[in-house]
């Protein structure tokens, strides 16, 4: 089957599905009225927010449903109005979207994507969601972004890292504000490069799925182009809670480097057991052993205890930024909550923003009008620098950081220290890279 | 009528009533009112019901007969669902070859399986089930999505990419999984006055094909090959002095329970085209027996209670949050208000785990045939209110 | 050579815990022949009776240090355990630092006490249930245990590090010329379950109490004839079973830093200990512990995987269908024994 057809299958999609709905005698009809998906035709409109609020993840969903509340708080012209001061885009006006005022619905995606699907169809179905936004963990991203372009309506996606979202799986309907696995591995690499030198190997602990291994390929391939050498990937189970029998060879392996791919409660056993081991502060080689856990969140580290500091890492965002968008919201977060936002929290708030500013801009819900102001989308202040939403993938692009955990924290808080902002074009790639082939962005479905 | 008889027949009626008119009774409150959050009439929904019904019903045949009490169901449920995808993504997306598929595949895989889990009994049963679902999950969940043997699409869950071939597929069919071009996201919404009922092509189809499976269910109830395993469950020992071999009855029963899941599977991908492994893992395989002991083991109808009961609080409790409390609570004033939402608060929404948990721990405690025995109770209690001097008729058997 | 020893040692280390848990597991079935799937929740109860402790000795009073600023620009509010305010920085930060070891004496009158109101309050409603209702019964109690826990110290894991002392690494391999070098509070963790593991035995084989209690694992009619109360006994067992548990879980915390669903991760993974070991026998479920730990070890060597891939993924299911298979009873199971 050649593309052309493929692509004109994707268009023809939404046309069949309305026209099947027609093949049932109509009486009291209503569904062919609409001109897309769940049309908002009142003076409301409903987002569906999407998160693990049971499951390992529950925190950061937790986090996430903060600033939920907090965005749409400033959206519809409440509290100091955080971001939408220092956001380039001056549309919105704190009264709604379009002067409709935002409304949600929650739901628990359990971290699994069946689970996350039911939700977010609930939401699409029952309560009339013409955007859901949320997750927490790739796959779940994946399984939601499908379903968003079969139904029609947009996806927002929350915390996800692999580069399938915006690369194998990518979707006209679905955008990423979230960085990926390619970028942390062209952020970290120029940092390890001026710490550890360019003589090194590297060991490295892969989480057992798709995530850890597109994580895997994109740090080996960085660190490889740095001259280092990979002498072994170790996969590991999800289910593992205990990683000595995977860390114990690491001792003998002639490695200097050890690499973990790991997330969540993986990351803080991995890296616990790690420490555990004295991996810290053992000499190979003539060089001290260090330890990389590519991507970090604060979360978890707070998780992971006193066996951060001095680790680098990787990390979307941090709220000791001090560009003013960061200061705005870590200061209107703080203030209703007691705590700094996590990095979860600052992307969802920025990709419900940035929906309704595409609302905002489009002049219209419809998910085509959306995509079409998204695409190419050039703005600032949102904390990490001018972003770029990338047509041809829906990612966005914009300056990564490089953190380290902190020697001397003075607060429960303040765990990561940002050793460097690797600006946007150091870590952008060509969409057809290697790593990232294989998908079709397909055209944007409205399900009308 | 059917070959059943005047009880049977009855109750078959009342509940193909009951799935025909689901998306009208499962919403009973106005779409825009307050308690619309309690509606359950959506299609997503309304097909879980009738989908983990089969799933429940299935498991019934094997544990309410038999006793043995697999806990690795959930992996023909898994089994089920990769068949019905492969079919869609090498064929096209008409959900009949993988629906059949699913419930082929399965069965060879049950017959594997409980081959060798059937040779031990008890709790070593439940063990060796649960370690075949486990290694199936764990499999599926890694090792099987690798690059190079791409079975399951692992994390992200199997589905169908515009480059598969397809081959049965036409321009003019739709794009998603349909039955000759009935698309199974075909819903018709019906406004009646403040209410709003959506009638949905797969609920249909997935409503028909539990029809069947409960019909089938009675005939085995009632059949002497029913009689059988209803007499491994009493006791198996005295069975095999006799000189009878349980065993191939055993091993029908699992097999068809089996099947029974894995059609299960194949109409989940059928109204949803994505398979994910979780549906494979020892939780999911809990879940099914759950649904049965709380609904009423060995009872024809508490299965698919069991299993609407169930979903209903996993997708409806889960998405009440403090928001939503708010605004019922609204007309008690504030610090009133406040200490209410504050005392519901750790049971909904995130909470839901804790009230499920809770719930079932009391409906064990005080109702050990489940929901079934609690609605007999009530039919007695109010009965002997009725007629209070006539002492109540004969006492049936618990099974 | 080396590498063999280490991955043997890990396996033991491994292997402890799970011994520990199934040795509740299998007191409890013995005694009270219930199958308690509750049994995983108290072992992370025990893991945040640890955390609680933690918190507790962290106690503070706030002070504010108008010097320094937090993250809204506010002036900082320094905590001070009270602990160290009573017994000074060096006696009340050596307090804190051993917090670990101290929860032991804090989680045995704990768990025993939790043990004790599981029983009478709800196990011993089903005795005469079939087993099928207390899987159920005690399935609904880990979920509600775990959510309650998640309520009130939420879903992610909260370090619980070892003290200073024996946080450190131990070259074990230095006494037979060799370099084995393995974490101190693993080896620690090690010896105490041979520890508990010991003192289980001994005391019932050694006491009255235990020999009653044995006599009753048998036949417990025939005890219960004899005038003896032999269900006081057994709800005492039930709390030594909790504690036990308990214990595990408190010692486990520095290891990996405890979550809520701690139990549940164990759970599946103890019952199949249980069943390898066979149900009932207590030595044979602290074999099968030992066992499985040392092969889950060697499974998941590069050398395991790359053989056979993924098979550090299903080890202990192959097992478990290996020895189901071979001794329909588990390696040293009883005859009759939950067979039904």
């Amino acid at each position: 089957m050649s593309k052309s057809e493929v692509s004109r299958r994707r268009v023809l999609k939404s046309g069949a599905a309305g026209t099947a709905g027609l093949a049932l005698p109509t009486i009291f009809t209503a569904s062919s009225a609409a001109a897309f998906t769940n049309e908002p035709t009142g003076g409301t409109v409903t987002l569906g927010f999407n998160v693990p609020q049971t499951g390992p993840y529950a925190d950061e969903g937790a986090d996430e449903l903060r600033a939920y509340q907090l965005a749409v708080e400033h959206l519809n012209g409440g509290g100091d109005g955080g971001m939408l001061n220092t956001f380039s885009s001056k549309v919105l006006q704190g009264n709604g979207i379009l002067g409709k005022k935002i409304e949600f619905v929650t739901g628990d995606t359990q971290t699994k994507s069946d689970a996350a699907r039911a939700s977010a169809k609930s939401m699409i179905e029952k309560d009339g969601a013409v955007m859901i936004t949320g997750g927490s963990s790739s796959g779940v991203a994946i399984a939601v972004q499908g379903l968003c372009q079969e139904a029609g309506v947009i996806f927002m996606a929350g915390l996800t890292h692999s580069n399938d979202t915006t690369g194998k799986d990518k979707k006209a309907n679905g955008f990423r504000h979230f960085f990926n696995g390619y970028m942390s591995g062209a952020a970290l690499a120029p940092v390890l490069k001026n710490l550890y030198g360019t003589d090194r190997t590297a060991y490295h602990l892969t989480a057992d799925y798709t995530w850890g291994w597109t994580q895997e390929e994109s740090i080996a391939a960085a660190t490889e182009s740095l001259g280092w050498q990979t002498t072994n990937k170790v996969r590991t189970p999800l289910a593992a809670t205990d990683f000595s029998s995977y860390i114990a060879p690491v001792l003998n392996s002639g490695a200097d480097v050890l690499v973990l791919n790991h997330y969540g409660g993986n990351m803080v056993n991995s890296l616990t057991n790690a420490v555990q081991f004295g991996l810290r502060d053992k000499v190979v080689n003539g060089k001290n052993f260090e330890i990389v856990v590519p991507l970090y969140s604060r979360l978890m580290a707070k998780g992971a205890g006193a066996n951060v500091k001095g680790i680098h890492g990787s990390t979307n965002w941090h709220w000791t930024l001090q560009d003013e968008g960061s200061k705005a919201f870590v200061r209107s977060f703080g203030t209703k909550y007691g705590f700094p936002p996590s990095q979860a929290a600052h992307t969802v708030y920025c990709q419900t923003l940035l929906y309704a500013d595409a609302v905002a801009r489009a002049g219209s819900f419809n998910p085509c009008a959306v995509v079409e102001a998204l695409e190419g989308y050039e703005f600032d202040g949102l904390g990490n620098g001018p972003t770029l939403y990338r047509a041809e993938d829906h990612q966005c692009f914009k300056d990564v950081l490089v953190v380290r955990g902190k020697e001397n924290p003075t607060s429960e808080f303040d765990l990561l220290e940002v050793v460097e902002v690797t600006p946007a074009a150091q870590v952008s790639y060509a969409p057809d890279h290697p790593m990232f082939a294989g998908g079709d962005l397909g055209a944007c479905n409205s399900g009308a | 009528m059917f070959g059943l008889n005047t009880k049977d027949t009855k109750s078959l009626f009342i509940v193909a009533f009951l799935v025909v008119v689901a998306p009208f009774i499962l919403n009973p409150f106005p779409a825009a009112s307050a308690m619309a959050q309690f509606n359950a009439g959506y299609p997503d929904l309304m097909q879980k019901f009738v989908i983990f019904g089969i799933f429940a019903i299935g498991f019934n045949i094997l544990f309410g007969l038999t006793g043995y009490l697999s806990f690795g169901h959930a992996a023909f449920l898994g089994i089920g669902s990769y068949s019905c995808v492969w079919m869609f993504k090498l064929l096209g997306y008409n959900v009949i070859p993988g629906i059949v598929l699913s419930v082929i595949i399965s069965g060879i895989f049950a017959l594997a399986i409980g081959f060798v889990s059937l040779r031990r009994s008890g709790i070593y049963f439940s063990i060796l089930t649960l370690a075949f679902a486990q290694m199936s999950f764990a499999l599926a969940y890694s090792v099987l999505s690798n690059p190079k043997f791409n079975l399951t699409n692992g994390e992200t869950g199997l589905q169908v990419y515009a480059n598969d071939p397809q081959w049965f597929h036409r321009d003019s069919l739709p794009d998603l999984p349909h039955l000759f071009g009935l698309s199974m996201r075909a819903t018709h919404k019906l406004e009646i006055g403040a209410w709003e009922f959506q009638l949905n092509a797969g609920y249909y189809l997935c409503a028909l094909m539990m029809l069947v499976c409960f019909y089938l269910a009675i005939r085995i109830f009632r059949s002497p090959f029913g009689l059988m395993l209803r007499a491994v469950k009493s006791n198996q020992q005295r069975m095999n002095y006799t000189g009878l071999n349980t065993r191939p009855y055993t091993l029908a029963a699992f097999v068809i329970s089996g099947m029974y899941a894995g059609l299960a599977g194949g109409l989940l991908s059928a109204v949803d085209p994505l398979a994910g492994a979780e549906r494979m893992q020892w939780t999911a395989s809990g879940e099914v027996v759950l649904m049965t002991i709380l609904g009423g083991a060995g009872t024809l109808i508490g299965p698919v209670l069991g299993a609407g009961f169930i979903k209903y609080f996993e997708n409806i409790f889960s998405k009440i949050n403090d928001h939503v409390l708010h605004s019922w609570f609204a007309f008690l004033p504030d610090g009133l208000e406040d200490f209410v939402v504050f005392l519901i608060h750790p049971f909904i929404g995130k909470g839901w785990h804790l009230t499920l948990g809770i719930l079932f721990m009391l409906v064990v405690i005080f109702l050990p045939g489940g929901l079934v025995e609690g609605g007999q109770r009530l039919g007695k209690w109010l009965h002997r209110r009725k007629a209070k001097d006539t002492p109540s008729a004969k006492t049936e058997p618990a099974e | 050579m080396d590498a063999f020893l280490l991955q043997i040692l890990n396996g033991l280390d491994k292997g402890s815990a799970y011994a520990l848990i199934a040795l509740g597991l299998t007191l409890i079935f013995g005694t009270l022949g219930v199958v308690n799937f509750a049994h995983g929740a108290l072992f992370m109860i025990g893991a945040f009776c640890a955390v609680t402790l933690q918190r507790l000795l962290n106690l503070s009073f706030e002070t504010i240090d108008p010097s320094q600023k937090d993250f809204l620009g506010n002036p900082l509010k320094v905590k001070t355990p009270y602990i160290e305010s009573w017994f000074g920085p060096d006696l009340g930060g050596a307090i804190i630092d051993w917090s670990v070891p101290l929860a032991i004496l804090f989680a045995i009158p704990i768990m025993i006490a939790i043990g004790f109101v599981m029983e009478r309050g709800l196990i011993k409603h089903f005795y005469k249930r079939p087993h099928a209702d207390q899987i159920l019964v005690t399935f609904g109690l880990a979920i509600v245990l775990q959510e309650v826990v998640k309520y009130f110290y939420g879903a992610n894991p909260i370090q619980t590090p070892a003290p200073d002392a024996l946080n450190g690494i131990a070259n074990l391999g230095a006494i037979i010329g060799m370099d084995i070098v393995y974490p101190v509070w693993r080896i620690v963790y090690f010896c105490f379950s041979v520890l508990i593991i010991a003192a289980i035995f001994a005391f019932l084989q050694f006491t009255t109490f235990g020999m009653v209690v044995r006599a009753g694992m048998a036949d417990r009619e025939t005890v219960g004839l004899l005038g003896i109360n032999i269900d006081r006994r057994f709800t005492i067992m039930f709390g030594i079973a909790a504690a036990v548990a308990g214990l595990a879980g408190v010692m486990y915390t520095p290891i990996n830093p405890p979550n809520y669903h701690m139990g549940m991760d164990f759970l599946v993974l103890s019952f199949v200990v249980v069943v390898v070991g066979g149900m009932g026998s207590l030595p044979g479920a602290v074999l099968a512990g030992f066992l499985l730990g040392v092969l889950e070890s060697f499974a998941s060597t590069t050398w395991a995987t790359t053989t056979l891939p993924g098979i550090n993924q299903i080890i202990i299911y192959v097992v478990a269908i290996v020895v189901l298979l071979t001794r329909p009873r588990g390696l040293m199971g009883l005859k009759g024994v939950m067979e039904d």
